[in-house]
C-alpha cells in the first residue's frame, strides 16, 4: 500500500488515494444527513465525531503524517492540543458557565 | 559540481529530517493557535448578538456543502499532483494541479457569492457579534486559499517549463501540507458554524 520516498517519509498508491477521497465524501454526506435529521441531543456529540474523523483522515493519509516521522506529528499535535484547549476553555467560561465570566 | 548542488537543495536536521518540512510542519502548528483563537472567538459570541441577522436566517447549508465537498475534491487532487511530481509525470502533474486551482478558485467563488449574499441580507462585519467573527474568521481561511492558489498556480507554471522534476517533489510536498491544512481548518469550519447552530 505504501512506498518509501527519498525524504525517509512514504506514500500511498493512487487506488488508496481515490478510495480516501470517496470515504471523505461519504462522511460529508453523512454529516449533512445527521444535520437534516435533527437528532436532538445526540446530533452535536455525532456531527463532532464525523468531523473528527474526516479530520484524521485527511492528517494521517494527505498529509502523510501515518507514514511519516514522529517528530511532524509531534510539532502538529503540539499545535492542535494547545488550540482545542483554548476553544474548550473559553467556551467553557463564556457559553457554559456565563456567570462566572464577568 | 551537479551532484554538489543537488545536495544543496536539501538541508537536513539533526534528526535527519529535511529543515523545510521540519519549519514547515512548525508553521502548521503555530497556524492552528492561529485559527484556535477565532474559533474560540466565534464560539464565544455564539448567540450573543442583538440584533439580526442571525446565523440560521442565513447559513446556506445546501451550498457550504457543495463547496466543502469541492475543497476536499482539492485535496485529492493535490495528492494525485504530489504522486504525478514523484512519478516523473509532467502530464499528471499538470492534470492534477490544475484541478487543485480550478476546484479552489470554484470554492472561493462560492465564498465570494456567501459573502455577497450575506451583504445583501444585511449582515456585515459591524452588524453584530455573528457578522464580526464570523467574517473574521471565513475570511482568514479564504485569504489562506487565495496564498494556496496562487501557490499552486506558480508549481503549475514550473511543471509547464520542465523545472519541477522528481528531485523538486519536496517542494510539491510542502505546498500540499499547506492546501490540506486549509482544508483541515474548513472541516472544522464547517461543523462548528454551519452544521451545529
Amino acid at each position: 500500500m505504501t512506498t518509501e520516498t527519498e525524504h525517509g517519509g512514504g506514500h500511498a498508491s493512487v487506488g488508496f488515494y481515490w478510495m480516501i477521497g470517496g470515504i471523505l465524501a461519504v462522511l460529508t454526506a453523512m454529516e449533512v444527513a445527521v444535520f437534516y435529521m435533527a437528532l436532538g441531543r445526540v446530533e452535536a456529540p455525532l456531527l463532532l465525531t464525523l468531523s473528527a474523523a474526516k479530520f484524521a483522515i485527511v492528517v494521517m493519509f494527505f498529509m502523510h503524517l501515518r507514514f511519516d516521522s514522529r517528530i511532524f506529528t509531534g510539532l502538529f499535535v503540539t499545535g492542535l492540543v494547545l488550540a482545542t484547549f483554548v476553544i474548550s476553555a473559553l467556551y467553557l467560561l463564556y457559553q457554559v458557565l456565563p456567570n462566572y465570566a464577568v | 559540481m551537479a551532484e554538489v548542488m543537488v545536495h544543496d537543495e536539501h538541508h537536513y536536521t539533526a534528526t535527519g529530517l529535511d529543515s523545510w518540512k521540519v519549519g514547515f510542519w512548525a508553521f502548521i502548528g503555530s497556524e492552528c493557535l492561529f485559527f484556535g483563537t477565532l474559533i474560540a472567538t466565534y464560539l464565544t459570541y455564539k448567540g450573543s448578538s442583538v440584533q439580526g441577522p442571525y446565523p440560521h436566517e442565513v447559513l446556506d447549508i445546501p451550498l457550504t456543502t457543495i463547496s466543502t465537498f469541492v475543497l476536499l475534491m482539492s485535496s485529492l487532487s493535490m495528492v494525485l499532483a504530489l504522486d504525478g511530481v514523484q512519478r516523473g509525470s509532467k502530464k499528471l502533474a499538470l492534470v492534477w494541479l490544475g484541478g487543485v486551482i480550478a476546484l479552489g478558485l470554484v470554492f472561493l467563488g462560492f465564498q465570494a457569492y456567501e459573502f455577497t449574499h450575506f451583504v445583501h441580507e444585511g449582515l456585515t462585519i459591524p452588524r453584530n457579534l455573528f457578522g464580526s467573527s464570523f467574517f473574521v474568521l471565513t475570511g482568514f481561511h479564504g485569504a489562506h486559499v487565495t496564498v494556496g492558489v496562487i501557490w499552486m498556480a506558480t508549481l503549475f507554471i514550473l511543471a509547464l517549463r520542465d523545472r519541477l522534476p522528481p528531485a523538486k517533489a519536496l517542494n510539491v510536498e510542502i505546498a500540499g501540507l499547506y492546501w490540506h491544512f486549509v482544508d483541515i481548518v474548513w472541516i472544522v469550519i464547517f461543523v462548528l458554524i454551519y452544521l451545529i447552530q
